[in-house]
């Protein structure tokens, strides 16, 4: 039985937890509300150079002459992953679960015998990634002065990848970031960046591509600045929306944290009031067995 | 005369969506202007100034614009800017 003492600074450690996790909460509802403002601004943008980038895929013909980033390099056997995570932890299972995708995919492209390179954003995947796949990630985007994430940021990542990429580092390049749906719910989610993926989609059609549309340069050259735009873009939505895919988590499970301790904090003082009603049993009986052998 | 309907886009936001009576935007090969009931037309931007005009004499809005790419489809114009500074 612990003492009334034990309990007494038990009960206050676990309060003063309950506070920290309580503001941590609030700080990530505030926090999830621009970032998701931040990810909903940027969707337009990310949609409008999709139909863009579908009509022209269905204009241009790819050959050995198309430009790499659209055809690729002619081999897939190098695979790089961009992993993007966290720079802070107490996001539930917010890291564990992009990692855990990577490392589905990374295990797949292993077992077909292909080579697989990590190249991560944020450092909460680093420790697990590197304990399985030792000596295979390239690099590491350090985030953590990054306040909000700007188009710039997404904008140096994607530049440094495509230098790689045309060093021949790699021949295929899947982003893996958690998907924002709500505060609830984030859903990793794996993107093939390099080459981009074109598809010729309804988009085009619908749009009525088809009309007699000029070109300022020619359809080749537009497409050829679009392709590292793309790349870029993807990398900045993803970033967005890993932000508020963070918050988000962060809240639920700080949400989570502050109810499990007001748990605690009724069972601990239940257990307090207990111990201080049998002391104070003992030294009733105590007293009166005293006085009846007076 | 129709209007034109002006869309201008950074990654971040979306900047304008309005009537105005004409854009002149800096094209890599050229500033052009578009008018209301432009033929469909793609190009790239270069960095400088897009003027937004509300009236055949009148500039609304000077928008410093750096990198890109221009639409003209039957809908309107279209600016997907890689930055936009209003001047």
């Amino acid at each position: 039985m612990p003492s009334l003492k034990s309990l007494k600074v038990r009960i206050t450690s676990v309060k003063s937890t309950q506070k920290i996790t309580k503001a941590m909460k609030m700080v990530a509802a505030a926090k999830l509300r621009r970032a998701q403002q931040a990810a909903e601004a940027g969707r337009p943008y990310a949609e409008r150079l999709n139909a863009v980038m579908a009509s022209l895929a269905s204009k241009v013909t790819i050959g050995p002459q198309s430009p790499k980033l659209l055809a690729g390099t002619g081999s897939d056997q190098v695979h790089l992953l961009v992993v993007a995570t966290s720079e802070r932890g107490l996001a539930g299972a917010f890291n564990t679960n992009i990692v855990r995708a990577a490392r589905k995919t990374a295990d797949a492209l292993i077992a077909e015998g292909k080579t697989v390179k990590f190249y991560l954003i944020g450092k909460k995947g680093r420790a697990v990634i590197a304990r399985l796949y030792p000596g295979k990630i390239v690099h590491q985007v350090d985030q953590s002065h990054i306040k909000n994430v700007a188009f710039s940021d997404a904008h140096e990542v994607a530049e440094d990848l495509i230098g790689r990429y045309a060093a021949g580092e790699f021949d295929v390049a899947h982003l893996f970031f958690a998907k924002f749906q709500s505060a609830l719910v984030q859903e990793p989610t794996e993107l093939q960046i390099i080459p981009v993926p074109l598809t010729a989609g309804d988009d085009a059609a619908a749009s009525g591509a088809s009309a007699a549309v000029e070109y300022e340069p020619d359809e080749e050259a537009i497409l050829t600045e679009l392709l590292p735009r793309n790349v870029a873009i993807q990398l900045f939505r993803a970033m967005l929306e890993n932000a508020a895919s963070e918050q988000g988590s962060r809240m639920t499970a700080m949400d989570n944290a502050t109810r499990n301790a007001g748990d605690m904090i009724n069972r601990l003082t239940i257990q307090y009031n207990r111990t201080r009603q049998a002391a104070i049993t003992t030294e009733l009986v105590e007293i009166i067995s005293g006085a009846e052998a007076l | 005369m129709a209007d034109l309907h002006f869309e201008l886009v950074t990654p971040e936001k979306l900047l304008r969506s309005e009537e105005v009576y004409m854009v002149v935007v800096p094209g890599s090969e050229g500033d052009f202007g578009v008018l209301a009931g432009h033929a469909p037309f793609m190009s790239t931007v270069r960095s400088g100034e897009l003027a937004i005009y509300s009236g055949p004499n009148t500039v609304a809005a000077r928008i410093h614009v750096e990198g890109g790419f221009a639409e003209v489809n039957e809908k309107g114009l279209t600016v997907l800017a890689e930055q936009a500074t209003e001047a």
